[in-house]
């Protein structure tokens, strides 16, 4: 059973596992190594009859091939109309052969799995929702993600995005303790600004606690300081737990089951041990989902809840300026048209329609707020969904997928896009360096900071 | 011939067919799993029904559902298919004279007026379905030697019938003929395709109870369909 030295059907568990796999520059020899990993079928064939069940296998079976889902994919209506990027016809020719030939299947076959699953799906499960016998083929994606991450056929970056998480906890290197100090001497940076502006870390009973993107504590340090403004001004009590910050998982978009349970029940303990009344996350869709919507089923939770209740940023800012905790100075609302991007991951995956939309009725003049079309549930992926924004190998690919997001964003003829999601954020920065529109974006923050009035007994001493 | 076929024939076919039916029925709602699927089922049996039912009497209305009104051409074909391959196996005159023979109940019936308009429809929409199958690209690539097998004997009790009906050429054949290709069809449900027919209520039922219990129900939004 030929097993390459960096692509084989191992897991990466420690720093050192995940160090080796960076070393190998772009993957170039893992994806060598891939064109000769073996397929292990029998374990295939046990996998796929140990959890294939009911659900999926009837939704192969009847599928009517009736072409209807075919218009709902963008990256079907972006690839040109290709017939071989209708939804029914991706999952049909990878999921639909392997189980037609039970698990008895290819490399090459494997290789071209793994293509579909990650160039051609972005798991937007946008598809479920024009399917007459409610196929979602987003979700057969994600299942058959699990089957090729098994048998070590997944991208190179998403081996290593699960293996920091496997490793570190997070879908990056970034430590519990760098994380503590980044976010504490990030708030030293706005102490003189908003007097009084601390972290809690680790307090007992709050109201709030609130989890956060590793990404920003690598790579936009401000966003936490931002947050704890935003909570500081709303007059919040609110923590931040010293371990099982980290809410996103990139093991979900990797298919390492194993690896999400271990994330997110790193969450879970934390609620557990500081007992917030709530949680509130950051902005990111697919942390949420992760945490949120799937994360309980990975943990074993019967009744689908994490352990606390457990909110998007999005519902907390919309229920803090609705009830007035937060207040926006009428004159610094945003008065040049402006649009938002629904991230799949809480809109389509949580019906969270209405809070955005409070939000911009408080943010934005009205008159300004234009609607991208479709919208709300209906709305497209970004076009780097599901792991296809930081995956190289597929770059031109995930390229060709922002298309359709451009057009929507064109057509609105706004100028602001406002993407309270970080892969949505990422993939609208990644469209306006490859097609120039000349656009800005923007996470809620720091549009908020801009625009709030500041209580008088938090204001800084003249 | 005849006795045989409306006979023995016809029970050892409606059997199949309804114990075929009710056994993959239990099996599919067995075989769901709350934690394979990720769908708390049986935590929130209120928002999931409320999701489940939503999800099929919204696919069940002409243009009721985003889907339907997007793609006008195969809603109006697949409703003109499905109402007459619906209402005329159940409410035809002649049936319906049949089954309270048989089993003793009887249903409401459909004129003979109306019965033809259905039949005709069907058979129109049906090869209308079948042209789009072989004309559209990305119909075709998905279509099998299979699918246009099941969609030819979903419209051949309808041709025989009619060609009863109007008596072309020999009327006991094409009867015989009739209720053969009604029987094989009522054998074939349980084990193709056709299996939609009941399996339909079965999937549209789990995806609503997932966007009723999980993606979004117990926030209260109801889903967009
Ligand atoms: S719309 Fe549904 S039934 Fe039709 S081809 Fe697509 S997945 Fe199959
Ligand atoms: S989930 Fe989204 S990207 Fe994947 S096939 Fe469906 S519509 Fe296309
Ligand atoms: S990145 Fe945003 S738009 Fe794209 S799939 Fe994820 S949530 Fe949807």
């Amino acid at each position: 059973m030929p097993e390459g030295i960096y692509c084989n059907k191992q897991t990466v568990d420690t720093p050192e596992g995940v160090n080796k796999l960076l070393s190998d520059t772009s993957g170039n020899t893992y994806y060598q190594e891939m064109e000769v990993l073996d397929v292990d079928t029998d374990l295939l064939w046990k996998t796929i009859q140990n959890t294939c069940k009911s659900r999926i296998r009837t939704w192969l079976e009847i599928c009517a091939h009736c072409g209807m889902c075919a218009d709902s994919c963008f990256l079907y209506e972006v690839n040109g109309k290709n017939p071989k990027q209708v939804p029914a016809y991706k999952i049909q020719s990878t999921l639909g052969e392997i189980i037609k030939r039970k698990g008895k299947v290819d490399n090459a076959l494997m290789r071209h799995a793994m293509r579909v699953a990650w160039a051609e799906c972005s798991c937007c499960n946008r598809c479920g929702m024009y399917c007459p016998h409610g196929i979602d083929t987003g979700i057969m994606f994600g299942y058959l993600r699990g089957l090729l991450y098994n048998q070590g056929f997944v991208p190179w970056e998403l081996k290593i995005g699960a293996g920091m998480h496997r490793a570190y906890r997070a879908q990056m290197d970034v430590t519990d303790e760098d994380f503590v100090d980044t976010f504490e001497w990030m708030v030293e940076e706005y102490e003189d600004d908003y007097p009084g502006l601390t972290v809690p870390v680790d307090k007992q009973g709050a109201d709030i606690m609130y989890t956060v993107n590793a990404r920003e504590v690598k790579h936009y340090p401000e966003d936490l300081a931002e947050a704890a403004i935003l909570f500081h001004l709303a007059g919040e009590s609110w923590t931040v737990p010293s371990k099982g910050w980290e809410q996103t998982s990139l093991a979900m978009f990797a298919g390492d089951w194993a690896a999400c349970k271990m994330q997110v029940e790193s969450v879970y303990e934390a609620m557990e041990r500081l007992t917030p009344k709530r949680m509130v996350g950051t902005e990111c869709g697919h942390a949420h989902r992760a945490t949120v919507i799937e994360g309980p089923y990975w943990a074993g939770r019967k009744d689908g809840q994490p352990p606390a209740p457990s909110i998007h940023y999005v519902e907390w800012l919309a229920e803090a300026l609705n009830t007035g905790r937060l207040r926006v100075d009428p004159s610094k609302r945003i008065k040049e048209l402006v649009t938002l991007q629904d991230s799949c991951n809480y809109i389509r995956n949580h019906g969270l329609k209405r809070a955005t939309r409070d939000i911009m009725s408080h943010i934005v003049e009205p008159g300004f707020f234009i609607e991208m079309a479709p919208n709300k549930e209906h709305n497209y992926c970004c076009g780097g969904g599901g792991g296809f924004n930081g995956i190289g190998k597929f770059r031109k690919e995930r390229n060709i997928a922002l298309i359709k997001k451009r057009d929507q964003i064109l057509e609105t003829g706004a100028k602001l896009v406002i993407a309270p999601c970080h892969n949505c954020w990422d993939a609208i920065r990644d469209l306006e360096e490859e097609y120039e529109i000349g656009i800005r974006w923007s996470f809620l923050k720091p549009l908020l900071i801009k625009m709030l009035v500041i209580p008088d007994h938090l204001k800084p001493e003249e | 011939m005849h006795d045989l076929l409306t006979g023995t024939f016809f029970w050892i076919a409606l059997g199949i067919c309804l114990t075929g039916m009710l056994v993959r029925f239990v099996l599919y709602f067995k075989g769901l799993s709350w934690q394979l699927d990720r769908v708390a089922y049986r935590a929130h049996p209120k928002a999931g029904l409320k999701g489940a039912v939503r999800s099929i009497y919204k696919w069940l209305i002409p243009f009721g559902t985003r889907g339907w009104q997007t793609q006008p051409f195969i809603t109006l074909a697949f409703f003109g298919f499905h109402l007459g391959a619906v209402f005329v196996p159940l409410f035809l005159m002649g049936h319906v004279f049949f089954v309270e023979e048989k089993l003793g109940i009887s249903l409401f019936t459909l004129s003979a007026a109306a019965g033809d308009v259905l039949s005709w429809t069907a058979l129109a929409a049906g090869s209308l379905l079948l042209i789009r199958r072989l004309v559209l690209p990305e119909v075709r690539i998905l279509t099998t030697w299979k699918d246009i097998m099941i969609l030819g004997l979903s419209m051949a009790p309808f041709a025989t019938g009619l060609l009863a009906r109007y008596q072309v050429g020999d009327y006991g054949f094409w009867l015989n003929m009739h209720i053969l290709c009604g029987e094989v069809l009522l054998v074939a449900i349980p084990f193709t395709k056709l299996s939609h027919v009941f399996l339909f209520f079965a999937s549209r039922a789990q995806l609503g109870m997932d966007f009723g219990i999980k993606r979004g129900g117990m926030k209260g939004t109801k889903m967009a369909w």
